[in-house]
Order: structure tokens, then C-alpha cells, then sequence
């Protein structure tokens, strides 16, 4: 919200602050300032002057040459302006003095611009006459200033004294962030009222005294509410012999500096009052109003209705309308009708003050479309009570402007209005709560400024009806709290029993994960949860794949955030993607980051969420780099025994002869593979890409902290190599199981040292060859516990075909 | 036969200055205490001494076999250590040549600053906990004191699944899951990932993290949350940051704050990070509000609780001073290399 400081200073007359003064001080207490623009802001050496005499310039068409009574002197000024006569009193900024901006109302520059003293096609000028835009306003707040040309005022103005305060520019435009609890800070009565208690200053609100013109309401009009669960107050007044006219200066200038644009008298009035009071009005050309009746009721599903901005706008049975006795008139508290629209031509209007069911309008204006200002201030729901006093004064403006007579009386159709809210008073509570030492007095005392009334025989406080934020004790402790001022209390830690700051186990595997991807020289990206149904298949992934059951947004940004990704892998290969393309090299990339497995479709309860630690890379390393890291991380969470690698993955994305499931007994922990070359190329990667995903869930389960020391060696070790002919489709894992199965006790590892295929090898086969070693730990082994195990080795290779060599 | 001693002492001694080589040495050796050399030889005469003579001749060959060797050894030792000496000297390698770094990969900028704050909650005593990212409208808004027509609701451009179930607009929910849990006193944080409807630029994302903390006990007071938070203002930006606490709404907590840190750049004096106010807005907090802690079977007038949301990429943006939120995001390796 925008409002000009001299607004609030109307009611809070011994307010006297600077500006940053003020700022910071209404920020501390509660009511946020989120900038504050001074309207004399870089306009300096400007005075009023009068234009004793004009000539045309000797060698110009197009300028004059003014004489200009700047008060103590008459100074010499050329300009160009089309709209001057002699006896104009203008603006004139002296030689050495700032204007704001230029004459065609751009942005205004930083410093403003300098204006000197020199010469106009030879005939010196010794300042400048300024347009409004110049003096860093617009026409909207001076509709009265012409479209081009000089500012000129409508009156005598002493020459020689300050035009800046002639015109009404020293002044300030604070912008509030206004929370949204606080309904009664969106006026400036309200924010005046919160200036006030801030400063300790009295708050002078305006008197609101109606002359009357001995007519009576209830000739004019009859309400009926028939929905008073939307609609708990409607008071209607009337204003007849209507002269629509401009309204004041003053009247324009406040509302264009608040940001809204001056129309005309009656307009006017009824957004003054809507800034001033914090109600939004609406007037009525009675004379549209059939029946003189005003019935206060829901529309039917399908109906129709223009608005008065020429819009037809769909209806439905939870749209409450103004209507009169054959039609509806207004959308109440969004937007009036094109049917009862104010003319120029009005006689007689109808002020209607009313009081919505906040959530009501709110849901209304979202499915019609159609935000407005007035539905942005019901839809917080207002206080009933404040209904009566705007249109009051809405009354009081049109006889202050002569715009029209009052009729006297005010029809008031309300429900019983809710009782004032009272809180218990207590004091030591509220200091247990805050932390403070504050003594009831000064409670007290705050209490007063802010309008909370006690009662001592009751011990009650009593909150204004305008503080319907006010509830319950913690309420009254915050007002205690800002009052007293927030930097006032003082800094403590919590007491009480000590707890264990810790990480879940989860989490410490997933730092773990983070730290071993590291040292491999993986680096972490960041990926979106969400991303586009496409990607299933730019990933190969079938039709008919469960991966595709997703959970779906139903208000997405757009498709490509439409669904919770269910595979981890787009992510990381869109980042690889980029780096590719920007020609990076040896790029290696993690993630750690959910899947979002719905648990049924349509989803009706939580997805599994299940976290991913995903890995990608191109450039150096291969699928046995990979395979390293992903080993390098199980042993480090404990998990030493080596997983099983299962080459019937089964994975579309993944090149067919180079992928893995990777296995604990029959735990599928996650699975690794070389990019398809056909999902490089959707990726648009022209290299090999190798990717691995780990689900955490199942690696959390087999993970392990606990470490136990089994002692070194103290005998020696035996080893023996073997040389084998291995047919092809036997892996090497296959060989590992029979070692690990066959090997015994003494068994303490082996190594592949050699692997061939090719010209001394039959069509077929392969040549493997394994270092075993054996060791006991009590002994020095015996030529035959070595032979005897062996034995077993070779027996059950021999069962996969296997041959030993020479 | 003293003199025959005396000269074959000093031929040795001779011939040892004269080598150059250690084999040479070796040579000198075994040329004259070998078991063929002279000064053996001269032993081996002794026959030809008289026999009361012979104690005296072979304490005398004795002394100088031992004055050779001594001569010999010292000999040795010099000439080794000239040889390595020279080995070395020919080793000098030309030290700012480039290193061999084993490339290890980097930290996201966002876990770095995440694993700060972690680490000064821990040190407080606080559990980090997690909560679902898919959440259920109740513990999104109406156990956090937003009913189903709270302009809040609004305010926070929240992405549905359906009418019960959305992507969480807040980490404020894992507060309601904790203390639903029954065991108090809590200090817990909760690191996540929170959603909202807003378009991609350099200061927004649909996706980004937040923050939450709680600590629920008896006889917790606002002055407790102003030190706690104030003591985290400090450990993170540095031990001279000043904080300011300015009142604030959120329905969930009553009374509310935001909390300003004196810019870290400037130290306050204000400059293009702070857009000179010599502020910066860090975090949201308040104390727990009674309607909420009742919600979750907790007493009020028995105990009272804080709570805190800091939103994790301003943090991790200011720090590192990142201008652009999509670069966390876009993960190219030459931004990642940098943290």
C-alpha cells in the first residue's frame, strides 16, 4: 500500500520525523515500510515566477522569449512551450537549481539534471519554466497541467516563493508491506492509528458530521439480504441533486499519490473513502435500480452478467449478487454492473457500504477471473462495524464538495454484530512467555495506545473491533512484545534438559555418499523433482512400464514440470547434456535427490520417496571406473562384502551388453550401465556416457557403522595361480562364486591378473587367469590344506566347462 | 722390522689418499690386509722372529693394521658422502612445476551452506530430521493454523496433486509430524526441499530449500528463540554480525519476526549486496502458536515452543555471492569447480 506521509500526518497531527525516522520506527513496531520515494526528490532552486511579457525570438519560429518575475528580480527565459500567455504564474527553476526529469515524462535520472544559466539560439535564458514532468510527477496526479508545455498555476501564487510547496511536492510516498492479519492496516486510518501508538502521539481521525437535507432514506430505497451467511451487513445511503464535477486538488493529489487515478467527484469520493477507511464502497444510479429495492442474493448456476468494464462474466450459485427487484445489478464486492452504471448524467446515487464473507469473494473472484482491487480488501473479511462509519463519511464528502444533498438516515441490514473478543490480563504470563521483566503499568499503557480497553474489576481486556486479529493470549503478548519493542528483550539460550545433536542414519550414509563420490572426482548438481512425461521417452522406456504410473500436478507450469520424477536419470543426463555442449571435458556428476513412487493410482495417500544417489559421466573412465566408485562407497558405509553384478538388467536406456543390476543375495540395491547410444543421441551426447543409481532405501538397510579389528596376519601366506580356457558366455563373476563357494576357510583372496581373447585361443573361449591366496590364522599352512582346496576349486570349474591350460 | 712396518704404513696410507674410486679402496684392501696382503705376510714371518720378540712385533703389526683400517674407513665415509652428494645434486628438480592432483570432485553450494547450518544446530543440541515432499494439505496448511479459506493459501502458489495432496510450500510441516510424535522436549531442524508456482528466473525457482527449525520445551520464552537465532547469526557470518528482529505475521507462530543480519560484506554501512541498508532479511521466525502446539496434543500452558524457517539458497546465493538462482540448477562443472 502507497500513501502519501502528509495523509497520516492529517491524523496524527504531532507526528514529526524525518522520513528515515519514520520508516525505521514503524517498520521496528510492526507495520513493515518497503521503500519510501520523496516527491521533491532532486528538485531544488524552484520558485514560483510570474510571465510580465513574451516576444517572439528573432531567429526561432518555434520559442518565446519570456520576461519571468522571480520575486526579487525579473530574469530573462526562452522556451518552446506552446501554452504560455502573459499573467501565467508558472514553476521556475533558477540558474544552478535541479529538476527531476525531462519534459517527456521517461524515467527520472538517478542525480536529476542541472540546469544552467546560457543561450538559446543566441538569446541567453537564464532558467527554466517546468512541465510537471520535469518536476517528477505526471498529469495523473495534475490532471489540470497540460499535455505539453508548462505547468500553470490555476491562481496567484507570490512570485519569488517556493513552487515545489505551491504545488504540494514536499511530501513522501511510503510503501507498506501490509501482513496479512492486519485488515485494518490496508486504510490510513489504520496505519495512522499504528503511527500513532509507535510515537506516542495522539490519533485525531476525522469528525464525521452529515448536515442532512430532511429527506428520509426509506422513501428512496428498501434492502433485503437473503444470504446473510455472505453477507452480515449492508448499509445503504442516498445523495440526490448529484453534480458531477472534479473533485478538489487536495482530493486528487492524495489519491494519485496513493495510486489511483482521479476520475471525478463521486468516483473520487468513494476511493477515499476506501483508502481512508479500508472499506471498499460502491455507488448506484438510482435511477437503474428497479423498485428502488437493493435484494442481496446468490446467482443461479449459468447465469450471465456484464460488468461495467463491458465484460459478460459466468455465474454460478455460490456468486453472490446485488440485484434490485427485476435484475442483478453488481457482483458484490468484486464488480458493479454495466446496467447501473454512474453517468455523468446521474441525479440520485446509491452508496452501498457492505460487509462479504471474505473466503466467499475470494473463491468468486478466482473462478470469475476478475481480481479487483475492492474483492483484494473484502476477501481478508472486514470488520461490520467500520461499514457504517465509511459510508458516513462518504456522505460527509459530498456535501464538503458540494456534490449533492445527503438524504437523511441509512438503511442497515446486518446480522447481530459479534461480540468485542476479550483476553484475560496477565502480566506475569506474558513476561514467562517473552522472556522479560515488563511491569503491568507498562502493559498497560500500551494497551491504551493501542485502543485495548481493561476492565479491573473483570481483569478483561477488550480488543477494538477493527483488531480482529486479536484472539488469545499470544496475540496480546506480541502486542506487549512490538510495543515494548523487540530490541528491548533481551538474548537468553534455552534452559532444560539437554538433547544429542545428530544426523539420522540416513542421513550420515547420504554425507557418506556425498564424500566418496567426491574423492572419485564426481561433483553434486541439483535437479529438478518434477520434470515433463517425455522423458520416459527420450529414455526408451516402454509403454507399458509401471515408471510411468507418476504422480501428477494438476496445476503444473507446464508440461515439462508436469509429473514427480519415478527414475532418477533425466536429471543427471540433461546436466551432462549441458556440460557436453558447452564442450567441458571429463565431466563427472552426482545427485542425491528423491523419486516419487506413487503407492496407488489415482493417488490417494503418500508416494514412496524414495532417495536416489545417481551418478553420471563422459570423457575419461569407463564402466569398471563406475563400478569402482560405487564398491569404493559400499565398503566405506560398511557394507565389505562384494555385491553381485547381474548383466540381465533389463534396462532399455542402457547399451544391452554393458549393464548391471547390482545385487546383495536377491536385494537389487541399484544398477549401472553405458548411456544406449540411442538415448545419448535424445540427450544429444556424441560419447559414451556411463551412469549408475543407487536406491538408498535398500543400501540404508545393509549399511553399517559398527567396525570390528580381526588382527594381522601373523603366518605366511600361500599362493597359486591358475590359468584357465573359459567359454565365453562364463563371466568372470562365475568364476568368483565357485572360488568363494569352494575356497574354504583358508581362503583369503584372489585376483584376476589376466584376461585374453584371441589368436591361441579356440573359437569360443577365453584365457583366465586368477592369483588365489590362501592363509590361516593360526598356522603356517600345509603343502596339501593349499592342494586340498584347490582340489575343490578346479573341480568346480570344471563343471562350468571350464579347462585349466598346460 | 719396525721400519719395514713404518713404510708399508705409509705405501698404504699413500695409496689410500690416492684413490679415487671406492673400488679402489677395496683394492688398498685387500692389497694389504687381505689374507694375501703385505701386512698379513709380515705375520706370517713372525717365525722368523725371535720368540721373546714376538709379543712386541705383533702388538706392532696389530697398530698398524688398525691404523690403516681407521684411515681406510674415514676414507670410505668421505667418498660416500661425496658421491651422494653429487647423486643429489644431479636430482634437483625444478619445484613450481605443476601438481598431480587427484581431481576430486565438489561440493554443491547449497549442501555446503547446509552442512554450516547443520553443523551449528548439532553443536546446540538440535536432531536433523526429514519430512515427505509430497504432503498432505493438512500438515501444509491446516495444522500450521491455515484453514481451507486462508488468504495464506493463496499467497503461496501452491502446486496440487489433488485436493488432499500437494507438493509441500513450506518445510513448516515436519514440525507438525514431530510433535505429533509424543516425545518432548524437541530441538530439531529440518532440511528439504519446498515448491512453489513460481516461473524460473534469477531470483526464483519452482523448486528450492528451506530450513525449518523447532524447539518445543517448558518454559521456553521469545528471548530464547532471539538468542538462538542470533548465536546462529554469528556462527555463520562471523562473530562481529549484528541481528535485528522486526515484528511480522505468520499464522503459525504468535509472536512472529523476521530476522534482519547486519550485512556480512559491508558490516553494515551499507552497499550493493545490502542494497545499502546495511540489512539483510535471513530468516522468518516466532513463537510456536498455542492453536498449532494443542493441534498436536500438546499442552500450552504447559509448554512452549519456537520455531524458525531459513530459506537455504538466499543463504547459500549471499554467502558465495551468486547473482543467478539458475545456476544452481544448470550444474555446469565450471560453476561447481568453484565451491
Amino acid at each position: 500500500m502507497n500513501t502519501p506521509l502528509s495523509w497520516i500526518k492529517e491524523y496524527v497531527p504531532e507526528l514529526s520525523c524525518g522520513d528515515k525516522e519514520y520508516c525505521d520506527a514503524m517498520t521496528l513496531s510492526g507495520t513493515k515500510v518497503e521503500g519510501h520515494e520523496r516527491l521533491d526528490k532532486n528538485l531544488e532552486k524552484i520558485v514560483v515566477g510570474r510571465i510580465d511579457k513574451i516576444e517572439r525570438h528573432p531567429d526561432a519560429d518555434k520559442l518565446i522569449i519570456c520576461q519571468v518575475n522571480v520575486g526579487a528580480e525579473t530574469i530573462q527565459i526562452v522556451t518552446g512551450a506552446p501554452n504560455l500567455s502573459e499573467g501565467d504564474y508558472v514553476p521556475v527553476v533558477l540558474d544552478g537549481g535541479k529538476v527531476a526529469g525531462g519534459h517527456d515524462g521517461g524515467p527520472l535520472p538517478e542525480n536529476g539534471i542541472k540546469i544552467k544559466a546560457g543561450k538559446l539560439r543566441g538569446v541567453e535564458s537564464n532558467g527554466m519554466m517546468c512541465s510537471i514532468e520535469e518536476l517528477g510527477s505526471s498529469r495523473d496526479m495534475y490532471p489540470e497541467a497540460p499535455e505539453n508545455g508548462v505547468y500553470v498555476f490555476k491562481k496567484e501564487v507570490e512570485p519569488g516563493t517556493d513552487a515545489v510547496e505551491a504545488l504540494g511536492l514536499h511530501d513522501t510516498v511510503v510503501e507498506y508491506e501490509v501482513t496479512s492479519n492486519r485488515v485494518d492496516c490496508y486504510s490510513v486510518l489504520g496505519i495512522a492509528r499504528e503511527a500513532a501508538a509507535t510515537f506516542r502521539k495522539p490519533f485525531v481521525p476525522p469528525v464525521v458530521e452529515i448536515k442532512g437535507s430532511g429527506d428520509d432514506v426509506n422513501n428512496y430505497i428498501s434492502v433485503e439480504v437473503k444470504d446473510t451467511d455472505l453477507c452480515p451487513r449492508y448499509c445503504a445511503r442516498v445523495c440526490k441533486n448529484i453534480k458531477i464535477a472534479p473533485s478538489p486538488e487536495w482530493m486528487q493529489r492524495r489519491l494519485a499519490a496513493s495510486g489511483i487515478r482521479p476520475i471525478n467527484n463521486l468516483v473520487d469520493i468513494t476511493n477515499y473513502v476506501m483508502m481512508e477507511y479500508g472499506q471498499p464502497m460502491h455507488a448506484f444510479d438510482l435511477s437503474t435500480v428497479a423498485g428502488n429495492k437493493i435484494i442481496v442474493r446468490r446467482a443461479n448456476d449459468g447465469d450471465e452478467f456484464q460488468t461495467l468494464d463491458g465484460q459478460m462474466r459466468k455465474l454460478d450459485s455460490d456468486v453472490l449478487m446485488i440485484c434490485d427487484a427485476e435484475k442483478e445489478i453488481g457482483i458484490a464486492g468484486i464488480m458493479g454492473g454495466e446496467n447501473s452504471k454512474i453517468t455523468d448524467d446521474v441525479k440520485t446515487v446509491l452508496f452501498e457500504a457492505a460487509t462479504f464473507n471474505g473466503a466467499n469473494i475470494r473463491k468468486s473472484a478466482k473462478r470469475i477471473g476478475l481480481r479487483t482491487e475492492a474483492s483484494g480488501i473484502f476477501e481478508k473479511g472486514l470488520d461490520p462495524r467500520n461499514a457504517e462509519d465509511a459510508i458516513n463519511r462518504a456522505c460527509q464528502l459530498i456535501e464538503l464538495l458540494g456534490c449533492g444533498e445527503v438524504v437523511d438516515g441509512m438503511v442497515d441490514v446486518k446480522v447481530p454484530l459479534k461480540e468485542l473478543k476479550q483476553v484475560a490480563f496477565e502480566p506475569e504470563k506474558i513476561n514467562k512467555f517473552l522472556g522479560t521483566d515488563i511491569s503491568r503499568e507498562e502493559m498497560l499503557e500500551i494497551f491504551e495506545r493501542l485502543e485495548i480497553a481493561y476492565d479491573e474489576n473483570t481483569n478483561m481486556l477488550t480488543a477494538p473491533s477493527f483488531r480482529q486479529d486479536i484472539e488469545c493470549f499470544a496475540d496480546i503478548a506480541e502486542e506487549v512484545a512490538r510495543f515494548y519493542g523487540y530490541d528491548k528483550i533481551p538474548t537468553t539460550l534455552p534452559s532444560g534438559e539437554a538433547t544429542t545433536g545428530k544426523l539420522t542414519f540416513k542421513l550420515r550414509i547420504e554425507e557418506k555418499a556425498r564424500d566418496i563420490a567426491e574423492y572419485c572426482g564426481f561433483s553434486q548438481g541439483m535437479c529438478y523433482s518434477f520434470e515433463s512425461p517425455k522423458v520416459f521417452d527420450k529414455l526408451l522406456i516402454p509403454a507399458d512400464s509401471p515408471l510411468r504410473q507418476t504422480v501428477t500436478i494438476s496445476n503444473p507450469l507446464g508440461e515439462d514440470f508436469s509429473i514427480m520424477r519415478t527414475i532418477s536419470l533425466n536429471g543427471i543426463l540433461t546436466s551432462l547434456s549441458t556440460n557436453y555442449n558447452r564442450r567441458n571435458k571429463n565431466v563427472r556428476l552426482y545427485e542425491l535427490g528423491n523419486i516419487y513412487i506413487p503407492k496407488s493410482i489415482p493417488v490417494v495417500d503418500y508416494p514412496d520417496e524414495r532417495m536416489q544417489f545417481t551418478l553420471g559421466m563422459y570423457g575419461d573412465g569407463d564402466f569398471f571406473t563406475m563400478k569402482g566408485v560405487i564398491e569404493e562407497f559400499f565398503e566405506s558405509i560398511g557394507m565389505r562384502k562384494k555385491p553381485k553384478y547381474d548383466p540381465n538388467a533389463g534396462k532399455s536406456f542402457l547399451h544391452p551388453g554393458r549393464q548391471a543390476l547390482v545385487k546383495y543375495g536377491d536385494i537389487v540395491v541399484g544398477f549401472l550401465g553405458e548411456l544406449h547410444p540411442d538415448v545419448a543421441d535424445n540427450y544429444d551426447m556424441d560419447t559414451k556416457v556411463y551412469v549408475a543409481v543407487l536406491d538408498m532405501p535398500e543400501v540404508v538397510k545393509l549399511a553399517s557403522f559398527d567396525r570390528k579389528y580381526e588382527g594381522i596376519a601373523k603366518y605366511p601366506a600361500v599362493s597359486r595361480d591358475i590359468s584357465m580356457v573359459v567359454p565365453k558366455k562364463v563371466l568372470v563373476g562365475d568364476i568368483e562364486d565357485v572360488i568363494d563357494q569352494r575356497g574354504g576357510k583358508i581362503l583369503e583372496d584372489y585376483q584376476l591378473f589376466d584376461i585374453y581373447e584371441g589368436a591361441q585361443i579356440k573359437p569360443g573361449f577365453k584365457s583366465v587367469a586368477y592369483s588365489i591366496t590362501f592363509r590361516a590364522k593360526d598356522r603356517t599352512l600345509e603343502d596339501n590344506d593349499v592342494s586340498g582346496a584347490m582340489k575343490k576349486i578346479l573341480n568346480g570349474l570344471e563343471a562350468l566347462g571350464i579347462e585349466l591350460r598346460g | 722390522m719396525k721400519e719395514r712396518l713404518e713404510k708399508l704404513k705409509a705405501e698404504a696410507i699413500r695409496q689410500i689418499n690416492e684413490s679415487e674410486a671406492l673400488d679402489k679402496l677395496n683394492e688398498v684392501r685387500v692389497n694389504f690386509l687381505g689374507k694375501k696382503g703385505e701386512l698379513t705376510a709380515v705375520l706370517k714371518s713372525m717365525k722368523d722372529v725371535a720368540p721373546e720378540d714376538r709379543p712386541k712385533v705383533g702388538q706392532l703389526v696389530n697398530e698398524a693394521r688398525e691404523e690403516i683400517e681407521k684411515v681406510l674407513d674415514e676414507a670410505k665415509t668421505n667418498m660416500e658422502r661425496k658421491l651422494r652428494e653429487a647423486k643429489m645434486a644431479a636430482e634437483v628438480i625444478d619445484v613450481t612445476l605443476p601438481s598431480q592432483k587427484s581431481n576430486m570432485g565438489h561440493r554443491h553450494p547449497n549442501t555446503i551452506a547446509l552442512e554450516e547450518v547443520e553443523r551449528i544446530f548439532i553443536g546446540m543440541g538440535y536432531e536433523v530430521v526429514e519430512g515427505p515432499e509430497v504432503e498432505k494439505d493438512y500438515y501444509n496448511f491446516e495444522a500450521l493454523n491455515i484453514p481451507a479459506d486462508h488468504p495464506a493459501k493463496d499467497e503461496q502458489d501452491t502446486f496440487y496433486v489433488n485436493g488432499d495432496i500437494l507438493l509441500r510450500t513450506q518445510t513448516s510441516g515436519v514440525q507438525i509430524h514431530e510433535m505429533e510424535k509424543g516425545r518432548l522436549p524437541i530441538r530439531m531442524i529440518a532440511p528439504g526441499r519446498v515448491f512453489r508456482a513460481d516461473e524460473v528466473d534469477a531470483t526464483h525457482s519452482p523448486s528450492f530449500h528451506q530450513i525449518e527449525g523447532l524447539v518445543v520445551d517448558k518454559n521456553i520464552t521469545f528471548a530464547d528463540l532471539k538468542g538462538t537465532l542470533a548465536e546462529f547469526a554469528k556462527e555463520l557470518f562471523g562473530e562481529g554480525t549484528k541481528v535485528k528482529f522486526r515484528p511480522h505475521h505468520f499464522p503459525f507462530t504468535e509472536p512472529s519476526a523476521e530476522m534482519d543480519v547486519s550485512c556480512f560484506k559491508c558490516g553494515g554501512s551499507g552497499c550493493r549486496f545490502c542494497k545499502g541498508e546495511g540489512w539483510i532479511e535471513i530468516l522468518g521466525c516466532g513463537m510456536v502458536h498455542p492453536k498449532v502446539l494443542r493441534m498436536c496434543n500438546i499442552d500450552p500452558e504447559e509448554y512452549s515452543g519456537f520455531a524458525f524457517g531459513v530459506g537455504l539458497e538466499r543463504i547459500a546465493l549471499l554467502k558465495y555471492e551468486i547473482d543467478d538462482m539458475r545456476l544452481l540448477y544448470e550444474n555446469d562443472i565450471r560453476f561447481l569447480k568453484q565451491f
